[in-house]
């Protein structure tokens, strides 16, 4: 487990990139936290550290949005609209061992989904400072652990 | 440029499966209505205690073909009777596409019908088309849970992005609002009578306002309201919730009737279409009103019902009787596109 303090947006979004450059062909990501916690906002970097140029926009009302400009396809999933059920009939699996990166964002409504391996991330805020976040990475899977020692590396 | 009515009915039978919602619809030469079967509405009113979306593929094959025939009866008309099958493409989740473009090119195949491709957000403009004829060039709001964009077009069947968020939806940051504030989904409706009793006291940021370009952004608003809520709770204070809403719904109006009219003008558009889920919420359309009024503006202001504002098969099939005319087709290659988008154009404003 790994934890990393950032003070803006802007140096979630600088994480985001650094994994972005990382990531491979069916990576899994986890986002965890609350609302307004900064889980799109490190997607938005995570997509610019693949090369995507378009705005990555929130998927909480289309479940899923698809980039392929990039380095490599992004899928960015939000299931935040499935928290009573549904999530098992989305086809989940083709996208989490497809060419892409999966990124999911309240991960906890699809727990019966999730592969073997993957890594979770989970967002905290501080409770004085509005600003300021800690993020938690946590590695199920030695290729996780891997990322995420690389991940530290470069942080 | 009206389109002319022919003496022969047009007919288009129109699918669409994007997301939630299962639908086929009718429509007589791209304007009349004669079915529009939404099938969430017909078996389900729990959606909005429970809240199961109807995402699953299988929930769109159990519902489509049901859809079909019932759109069929309501419509009178036999296959024989059409002139075209329309399907929407993209975007939307690519299993849900799926569904409707199967169903749309076995059709087209068995009938030996034209099969006429639709991008949804042309549908969501066209639906305005069902309510009147459109007058080009015009602008096209389009708000909801899942999209805010400013679509501007020069000519029928053509479609610029001139502004769309670089975040959240701002029907999404109503819902997300509302459930800060305990309100059950869909919240919308509720922020918006609440704000109605409310006074703007918070002043919360409007984001984007002023810069040259007519983006939107509502992440920073929903942050900005969660940790006025938040820092409250941790003092112990109760906040009115009406001003609370009454001051997140003033923000994003100020925010989309500012950018939406400065367009309107830098664009020189006459007809200015709302549409989608969030072009129900009434201070919104009052502002609009207002500013036209006050401003003295020669713009038309089309607002399609509600009942055509969410996803519908019966818009899909407006905006193919438009791509019809001007030879649009797909074939049996015909595959869902879920990021399909309109092309953006950088907006060249000045100050």
């Amino acid at each position: 487990m790994f934890r990393y303090q950032v003070a803006s947006a802007a140096a979630t979004q600088q994480v985001g990139k650094q994994l972005g450059q990382m990531v491979k062909p069916s990576d899994v990501i986890l986002l965890q936290g609350d609302l307004g916690a900064g889980k799109t906002t490190f997607t938005k970097g995570l997509a610019s550290g693949l090369g995507i140029q378009q705005y990555v926009k929130s998927p909480t009302f289309t479940l899923i949005r698809e980039y392929s400009s990039g380095r490599l396809p992004l899928y960015h999933m939000d299931v935040y609209r499935l928290e009573n059920g549904g999530g098992d009939e989305l086809g989940l699996e083709e996208y989490f061992g497809g060419d892409g990166v999966s990124v999911v964002e309240w991960p906890q409504f699809i727990q019966d989904e999730w592969p073997e391996t993957y890594l979770e991330i989970s967002f905290t805020k501080s409770t004085d400072n509005p600003q300021l976040r800690e993020l938690t990475f946590s590695p199920h899977g030695k290729r996780y652990v891997q990322l995420v020692t690389q991940l530290q590396a470069k942080l | 440029m009206q389109e002319n009515s022919s003496q022969t009915r047009e007919l288009i039978l129109a699918f669409e499966s994007s997301c939630d919602e299962t639908s086929v619809a009718v429509i007589e030469n791209g304007e009349k209505i004669l079915a529009n079967v939404i099938a969430s509405q017909i078996n389900s009113q729990k959606r909005f205690g429970g809240v199961v979306p109807e995402v699953a593929s299988r929930h769109h094959v159990e519902q489509i073909t049901l859809c079909a025939e019932e759109a069929m009866t309501q419509a009178h008309v036999t296959y024989a009777d059409l002139t075209a099958v329309a399907v929407t493409y993209g975007p939307g989740l690519v299993g849900a596409l799926l569904i409707g473009v199967s169903a749309a090119k076995a059709i087209a195949f068995a009938h030996q019908l034209p099969l006429i491709p639709v991008n949804h957000m042309a549908g969501h403009v066209y639906a305005a088309r069902l309510v009147k004829p459109l007058t080009y060039p015009l602008i096209a709001l389009l708000v909801s849970g899942g999209h805010t964009e400013l679509v501007y077009m020069r000519t029928a069947g053509q479609f610029e992005i001139i502004g769309d968020t670089r975040d959240d939806a701002a029907g999404e940051a109503f819902d997300k609002v509302g459930r800060v504030l305990g309100l059950a989904y869909p919240a919308g409706g509720k922020i918006d009578h609440l704000a109605s009793q409310g006074q703007d006291s918070f002043h919360f940021p409007r984001a984007m306002i002023k810069e040259a370009n007519y983006d939107f952004s509502f992440s920073g608003l929903k942050s900005a309201f969660i940790n006025t809520v938040h820092n409250a709770q941790q003092r112990g204070e109760a906040l009115s919730h009406a001003d609370l809403a009454a001051s997140f719904q003033a923000s994003v109006i100020d925010v989309i009737v500012t950018k939406t009219l400065r367009a309107v003008k830098q664009y020189g558009v006459q007809q200015l279409i709302m549409a989608g889920g969030v072009a129900a919420n009434s201070g919104l359309r009052d502002r609009f009103r207002q500013e036209i009024a006050q401003r003295d503006l020669e713009l038309d202001f089309v607002v399609p019902p509600l009942r055509l504002c969410g996803d519908n098969g019966a818009m899909i099939g407006a905006a193919a009787h438009v791509l019809y005319a001007q030879g649009v087709r797909g074939d049996a290659h015909l595959n869902a596109d879920p990021s399909l988008s309109f092309p953006y154009l950088a907006a060249n404003t000045t100050k």
